[in-house]
């Protein structure tokens, strides 16, 4: 669906997912989007400034503050033949609803024998690196990615940004769409009639043979940085975008393991039961005869998130440091 | 999942070098296909697999020296799903514990499910020994043929890495490790082959390789020795008078153009295999202090090797064979053994050896049992000599044939029983 041989322009992550609530919208009359401040405001990350006054008060709604209200209310509307796009402002206060996510999107389907599927589509900021400190700079797509009913998909490039709201809102079941609010400034090419794209499968964003890089989000940026600095090495990284958390598509990577023989997962959750784990697991699980190296991971410092800047960096994973661990892992010998 | 393992094709074979798959992965295999070739120390020797099935992996790669019992591919059975192959990493040789082939004899393939256990040449090892490579370079060093044991590791804590066997595949590696190897103690038998590996390129027909003198020598010696040291022999000699199975072979070879006459041994194999037949105990093995009596005659019959030392491949079923299937097979035996084109159940299935100096003007052979074999035949020259028959005197053609018997399986009187059919079967040739 990529559409690269067209004629492309310059977009910000923030503009295409505006572009692409402003399509859907047009689109689909059973689609609006709710949440806080998303009207008038324009959005916390100004996502959807101007929405209001194209679309009108019907189709952008401003939410009171109660993310287990309006959840809900998303729910019952989907529930009702509507597609709603609910935007939590970040994920860290996506646990106010974490009821209405665990115990009713996800389960519906389930509970009432198939006969209740929940289309519904939930948007959340993630990630940190903003120095808005420990209560709102949680990383949590992985920590959903858990949660088996749901899908969760972490775009991390503006042709995703632009191109899996529409796909998400097809979907039959919840769909929760991860945005790292470090990504909205970022700046990239995008076909000028970019639409759709699929949200289960992963991409290689960078061809390699020495090791693989295996990351997501804003993470996946920082990796492919660190592949242009390997590169002058001599060091030739392969740079998988997972884009789907869950259900996860493990023989992209396993088939790119078994190519270069060494892993490591950029990952900005913490470390303890993070989808990190789950992809060295897997890792292990089918690709052991494979491995040159143990599989190694870079997560977030399990720590509060820090407000000093330089601490801050120091607790999420950096160009610098994924560098370091892939020097050590392919080594001047290897 | 079958295994299809590395073979012993003898009592002193310990390890073997896989010369060349004669299949591949998908291939359809059917028991008595010969779907490898294998170098022992003695010769190339085509093996037979014994599963029908698929072909499922080729774990071992050829030019590769794997001990006896390693898993060398997996045979798929007819009907069973194609579960996910896991790959088996050859084991290296050096201080890996094999004892099967020193406690195990031919012919495998009778033997081997009851000492499967024996076989494991995966088992681990003590722990602090371990070698600490990585899975793929395991994967990696089974492909090319390289011995883990030999190489140094440059990853972290000194484990080989896939680098490291590339290196030594190209032949790059240092041999600073390789000094290490070989000071450890080495049991009795062939040395472990502490050379540096040798990787045949792949993809080509790879040149036989001729059997090494050297390794030969060493492997006769293993068997010998052991011969000699667990077998307590008797010797009973007979001369046989020859003229009526000569008379006959000559009326017989009248009857055969020049390429299809028989050889005056022929005759002589053929009769030891009837006379099997009525002394079956002198046919067979005593393996696990156990005396083992086969039904089926298979004669070992040695063979001189132009390069020196000699082999002993089978005549199968000998005794059911006929004059002239016995010369045809003999003729292609001995092709075969000369250009190291042998099968498995030719050098394994041996139930009792005849040995034949005769040409170079021996009278008499005091045989050396191979073990776990029970007996051995010797034959001498054909020499004319007087001979008294019946209160006349004359001269005839007289040879001396011996046997050489496990004592422990047999008693004397049962090889006398044994000489006595043998003469009287060679005095009424019309019954060969």
């Amino acid at each position: 669906m990529s559409t690269s041989t067209h004629a492309m322009r310059k977009i910000t992550y923030r503009e295409a997912v505006r572009e692409a609530i402003r399509d859907a919208i047009q689109k689909d009359e059973r689609v609006f989007l709710m949440g806080e401040d998303v009207g008038r405001y324009g959005g916390c990350f100004a996502v959807s400034k101007g929405l209001l006054d194209e679309l009108g008060p019907a189709r952008i709604l401003d939410t009171p503050l109660s993310e287990s209200g309006f959840v809900g209310a998303g729910i019952g509307a989907a529930l009702g033949g509507m597609r709603p796009i609910v935007e939590v402002m970040t994920c860290n206060f996506s646990l106010l609803a974490a009821d209405q996510i665990l115990n009713n999107a996800a389960v519906y389907l389930h509970m009432s024998g198939g006969l209740f599927n929940v289309p519904i589509v939930i948007r959340m900021a993630t990630g940190g690196g903003r120095q808005v400190a420990a209560q709102h700079s949680r990383c949590l797509d992985g920590w959903y990615a858990h949660i088996p009913g749901i899908k969760v998909v972490s775009p991390a490039t503006v042709e995703d940004a632009r191109g899996m709201l529409w796909t998400a809102l097809e979907d039959p079941d919840p769909v929760l769409i991860f945005e790292n609010s470090g990504l909205y400034n970022m700046e990239g090419e995008l076909a000028v009639d970019a639409g759709p794209v699929d949200i289960d499968s992963a991409r290689i964003r960078r061809q390699g043979k020495h090791i693989t890089l295996i990351s997501y989000s804003a993470s996946l940026i920082k990796s492919l940085d660190a592949a242009e600095i390997l590169a002058r090495e001599g060091i030739d990284a392969e740079v998988i975008d997972l884009r789907t958390l869950r259900p996860l598509d493990e023989k992209t990577f396993l088939e790119s393991v078994g190519k270069t023989h060494r892993a490591l997962i950029i990952d900005e959750g913490w470390r303890s039961g993070s989808i990190s784990a789950e992809i060295s697991a897997r890792i292990m699980e089918s690709g052991f005869f494979d491995l040159d190296a143990p599989v190694q991971r870079l997560c977030s410092v399990e720590v509060p998130m820090p407000y000093a800047k330089h601490l801050e960096d120091a607790a999420l994973p950096q160009v610098d440091k994924i560098v370091d661990i892939v020097r050590s892992m392919v080594g001047a010998n290897g | 999942m079958a295994e299809f393992r590395m073979p012993s094709l003898g009592s002193d074979m310990k390890e073997g070098t896989l010369l060349e798959w004669r299949v591949k992965v998908g291939d359809r295999v059917k028991h008595g296909d010969i779907i490898a070739v294998v170098d022992t120390d003695k010769a190339a020797i085509e093996i037979e697999v014994f599963e029908d099935g698929i072909v499922e992996t080729l774990i071992v790669q050829p030019g590769q020296k794997v001990p006896v019992g390693t898993v060398m591919a997996l045979i798929r059975q007819e009907g069973a799903t194609g579960a996910r192959a896991i790959p088996v990493t050859a084991p290296a040789l050096e201080g890996a514990p094999i004892r099967a082939a020193q406690e195990v004899a031919p012919p495998m393939e009778r033997i081997a499910r009851a000492v499967q256990g024996a076989f494991e040449p995966s088992a681990p090892r003590d722990e602090t020994q371990r070698l600490r490579a990585s899975p793929y370079a395991r994967k990696l060093a089974a492909q090319q043929g390289v011995d883990l044991s030999l190489l140094r590791g440059t990853g972290p804590g000194g484990a080989i890495r896939a680098t490291d066997v590339e290196r030594a595949a190209s032949g790059v590696e240092s041999t600073a490790s390789v000094a290490a190897a070989v000071e450890e103690p080495v049991t009795r038998g062939p040395v472990p082959s502490a050379e540096k590996p040798t990787p045949l390129p792949t993809g080509t027909e790879q040149p036989r390789v001729a059997a090494d003198p050297a390794a030969m020598r060493r492997a006769i010696a293993a068997a010998m020795e052991r011969s000699n040291r667990e077998i307590p022999h008797y010797y009973l000699q007979t001369r046989i008078d020859l003229s009526r199975t000569l008379r006959w072979l000559e009326s017989e070879n009248l009857k055969r153009s020049i390429k299809e006459r028989i050889l005056p041994v022929v005759p002589l194999i053929k009769a030891v295999a009837l006379a099997l037949t009525e002394t079956p105990e002198l046919n067979g093995y005593w393996i696990d202090d156990r005396h083992q009596p086969q039904e089926t005659i298979n004669i070992g019959f040695a063979i001189a090797l132009r390069q020196g030392g000699l082999i002993a491949p089978a005549i199968l079923q000998a005794d059911t064979k006929s004059i002239d299937e016995m010369m045809e097979c003999m003729r292609d035996l001995i092709t075969r053994a000369r250009a190291g084109r042998l099968r498995r159940s030719e050098m394994t299935d041996a139930t009792i050896t005849v040995t034949s100096l005769g040409d170079l003007g021996v009278e008499t052979v005091y045989g050396v049992i191979y073990p776990p074999q029970v007996a051995l035949v010797g034959f001498g020259k054909v020499t004319e000599q007087p001979w008294v028959e019946n209160g006349m005197l004359g001269i005839r053609p007289v040879l001396t044939a011996t046997l050489a018997a496990d004592h422990r399986a047999t008693d004397g009187r049962r090889g006398a029983q044994f000489l006595d059919a043998l003469n009287t079967i060679l005095q009424e040739p019309a019954r060969l």
